[in-house]
């Protein structure tokens, strides 16, 4: 249904594109107060197209990339991939309400979501209220998640897999900003429709909370009844960076249908800790997150899924070259490199005692090239090493990715 | 800014040659088929890999409700032997000959459970033994033995002195058993060759065994939900079944390593003067079979696939088919200097993972055995590592 509905926008916005004089078309221009804006505004803080006087403004990016990977030894060969082909619509109400949406087509619309669909009402800047298809402020990736902002062609897989990346869910809550100076305080708190069984029985035999996403349900009904929290402190300052601090949580299973105990209600518990900054004597940009996750599974289920997973990620971009380069008035040449982890099962065998290994790291030095700061065309080196739940040698992977990606 | 360029893309020229880790060497990894399968049947192959070691049992396709594991890979990481989290339980028949008791829950503990579901608890007073996942390499060479070949060296009643006998474990084969050329009939029963007591007459009764009994995975070939007792719909299809059991004939042989290091040639030489090969039988050659890369191999399991008394130290009071409680099939050695690789860098053997080292395995060997852990017990200190060393490079 969907994609049906998706079509005729997508293509009424194709030809309205092509019948109209492009002069009509004027860049709205990014949130100005960028300097103070916060990891909570990422949504809002893109890029919109507006025609001509119409309330609603039309935004997206795509991401396209080239990969040539191999595991120990064995490679699949060279690989085009279109991941990620994403439309934002925007439209203001009224002054103090304002609705947005993100649909989402994966690889080439082999999956389309709604990542956000919300419509935001102002009573004062402390107190927004926010209700519909909201993204669960986990960490910062989750609402910071667009391609052009990264200088890496694949996204950090403790932001993606061991926390669900695009998280969202039905659901309403408040969020709210303070200014003083040269610091900002934010915070959001959401209930939502949240997970499901599957986070612990999935074909992945590990715990696995984006195994939830492909409860398409989820947008329609709770699958337990039980709303999920989720909520977010993040204070900045312009000279220092931001640093953010959040929490998930809730009853996770089926406890009960129809009346009928099925099992002991079992929670599950995220934490997470975000920050960035720039150094400002050097430009060098860092930005970095780390979570915890906590799930209840039944004692009498296997260890092959984790009761605690950690994992997270750090980038260090350093631009090199700024200014006109290869014809571009501001473009920006960086060389940049993530350090991720993750360690999906953290515990010990309750049969040796020995560690539960399931883990995996990964370095990835990269070259990026900005020729405009909405687009950013990259080259990636990624090594990762991953071992198995019994600890046994790792396998190693590696390989070149390129990847644009841009906002349009 | 063209300099920087050409300089990034000469750096990628050079990298594009040496960006794939290096694979590990051939013969320290026991997982890759076979030389000598055609195209047909590498995707054959490729197709049981894929069941074996990717697909993963959830509550929502199949998985127990009790179960050990929850897939074929979790028991035998990279096709190696098994480590104690996946350990299996077996109990019910306590001598030869015998019912394996169902009706208490045997012949397997299910000692995992999806949420909701409460595991199978052993009965209380009731003999059991552990059995740790096996390597699952080289089965198919194994398979393709004639039971003629197994019967020359079985010695029941010891004619020739030496000690050692050596009988086979003859099993009630199960309903969906088709007898190959190379089986023989004896009233009825057939002889065993794969499992600790040898109580598996071929792979395909192995594989619908393990998917019933560790995964709670039922078949055509085996309905009954073990939690249940009931039969019910298959949860895995006769041709995933097929796949597994070609993967399982086609995985190669583990690779010796290290074969012209003369302590290891020394260490060889002793394996056989203090008689271990006369149960670890080195050689093999397989006669024709279906499948042409499993032809006319020779091959070097250092198995005799025969049960051998081992003594009172390894009697767990439990037995499968016409084995005693006191009798185990000779395991073959190959890959054994390889099992860290599997068992999380640490050695779990026997049958029941209780030697965390070669040297503590042999000094367990009791009964037919003994003779050959007392010779080893006298040898130098120099001849003992010798001859571990020539087992860690099989």
């Amino acid at each position: 249904m969907k994609k049906y509905l998706f079509l005729p926008v997508f293509l009424f916005a194709l030809v309205a594109n092509a019948q109209i004089d492009s002069t009509l078309l004027k860049r709205v221009p990014v949130d100005t107060s960028y300097t103070k804006a916060m990891n909570m505004d990422a949504v809002y803080n893109r890029p919109f197209l507006q025609l001509g006087n119409l309330p609603a403004s039309i935004g997206g990016y795509v991401e396209a990339d080239y990969q040539y990977m191999g595991q120990d030894g064995i490679t699949e060969g060279h690989s085009f991939r279109i991941p990620r082909f994403t439309l934002f619509v925007a439209s203001s109400i009224h002054r103090k309400i304002k609705f947005l949406s993100e649909i989402e087509l994966e690889e080439g619309g082999k999956q389309i979501s709604i990542e956000f669909a919300a419509l935001d009402l102002t009573f004062h800047p402390l107190f927004n209220l926010r209700g519909g298809v909201v993204m669960n402020p986990i960490g910062a990736f989750n609402q910071n998640h667009d391609g052009p902002k990264w200088e890496f062609v694949d996204r950090p897989i403790a932001m993606t897999e061991m926390l669900p990346a695009t998280w969202s869910n039905v659901g309403f809550g408040l969020y709210g900003k303070y200014y003083s100076k040269a610091w900002a305080f934010g915070y959001e708190a959401y209930l939502t429709n949240g997970f499901d069984d599957s986070i612990i029985s999935n074909n992945q035999n590990k715990t696995f909370l984006p195994a939830a996403k492909e409860n398409a349900l989820r947008f329609e009904k709770s699958s337990n009844g039980q709303p999920l929290f989720t909520g977010k402190i993040a204070v900045r300052n312009n000279k220092v960076g931001e640093l953010g601090l959040s929490y998930m949580g809730g009853i996770y299973n089926r406890f009960e249908t129809d009346g009928l105990v099925l099992d002991a209600k079992r929670r599950l518990d995220v934490l997470a800790v975000d920050f960035n900054t720039t150094i400002s004597a050097t430009k060098t940009y860092l930005v970095g997150e780390w979570a915890w996750v906590m799930v209840d599974v039944p004692e009498t289920y296997s260890q092959q899924f984790g009761e605690q997973q950690k994992g997270g990620f750090v980038d260090i971009v350093q631009p090199i070259l700024r200014g006109k380069l290869a014809g571009f008035d501001k473009a920006v040449f960086s060389l940049a490199f993530r350090l991720e982890y993750v360690d999906w099962n953290v515990g010990n065998f309750e049969e040796t005692g020995g560690n539960i290994s399931d883990d995996l790291w990964a370095v990835v030095p990269a070259i990026s090239f900005r020729p405009v700061s909405q687009t950013v065309i990259r080259l990636n080196y990624r090594y990762m090493q991953q071992q198995d739940i019994l600890g046994n040698p790792p396998s190693k992977i590696g390989g070149i990715q390129i990847g644009l990606s841009s906002y349009f | 800014m063209k300099k920087l360029i050409l300089i990034l893309l000469g750096c990628l020229a050079f990298a594009c040659e040496n960006i794939i880790p290096e694979p590990p060497a051939e013969d320290e990894i026991l997982d890759g088929p076979m030389q000598g399968l055609n195209s047909s049947e590498q995707a054959r192959f490729l197709a049981g890999d894929f069941a074996f070691n990717e697909e993963v049992f959830s509550s929502g396709t199949g998985l127990g409700p009790t179960f050990v594991a929850t897939s074929c890979g979790s028991c035998h990481a990279g096709d190696g032997k098994g480590h104690p989290f996946t350990t299996l339980t077996r109990f019910g028949q306590t001598a030869p000959n015998t019912p394996p008791n169902l009706h208490i829950g045997g012949p397997q503990l299910q000692n995992r459970a999806i949420p909701g579901y409460t595991p199978e608890i052993l009965p209380e007073g009731t003999p059991f033994m552990k059995l740790t996942p096996p390597a699952v390499t080289g089965l198919g060479l194994l398979s393709a033995l004639t039971d003629d070949q197994i019967l020359t060296n079985a010695d029941p009643y010891d004619l020739d002195g030496d000690g050692i006998s050596g009988v086979p474990n003859y099993v009630n084969p199960p309903s969906y058993f088709v007898p190959q050329w190379f089986h023989q009939d004896a009233n009825g029963r057939y002889i065993g060759r794969f499992g600790k007591k040898a109580a598996t007459i071929d792979l395909l009764q192995q594989t619908v065994s393990a998917y019933n009994q560790d995964m709670g995975i039922t078949s055509t070939f085996e309905p009954v939900d073990p939690f249940s007792g009931l039969e019910v719909d298959p949860e895995v299809s006769d041709q995933t079944i097929r796949d597994v059991v070609f993967y399982l004939r086609t995985l190669k042989a583990p690779i010796q390593r290290s074969q012209n290091d003369q302590q290891i040639i020394q260490g060889k030489t002793l394996f056989s003067q203090i008689q271990c090969g006369d149960c670890h039988t080195p050689e093999w050659t397989t006669l024709s079979s279906d499948i042409v890369a499993l032809s006319n191999k020779t091959f070097f399991p250092y198995t005799d696939l025969l049960l051998h008394d081992m003594g009172p130290g390894l009697d767990d009071g439990v037995t499968e088919g016409s084995a005693e409680t006191f009798e185990w099939r000779t395991p073959p050695l190959w890959g054994l200097g390889l099992s860290p690789n599997s068992q999380g860098g640490s050695y779990f053997l026997m049958h029941d993972g209780r030697a965390s080292s070669i040297e503590e395995a042999i000094l367990l060997h009791g009964g037919e055995a003994g003779t050959s852990r007392t010779k080893f017990e006298s040898l130098s200190a120099e001849d003992k590592t010798a001859l571990i060393r020539f087992l860690k490079s099989l």
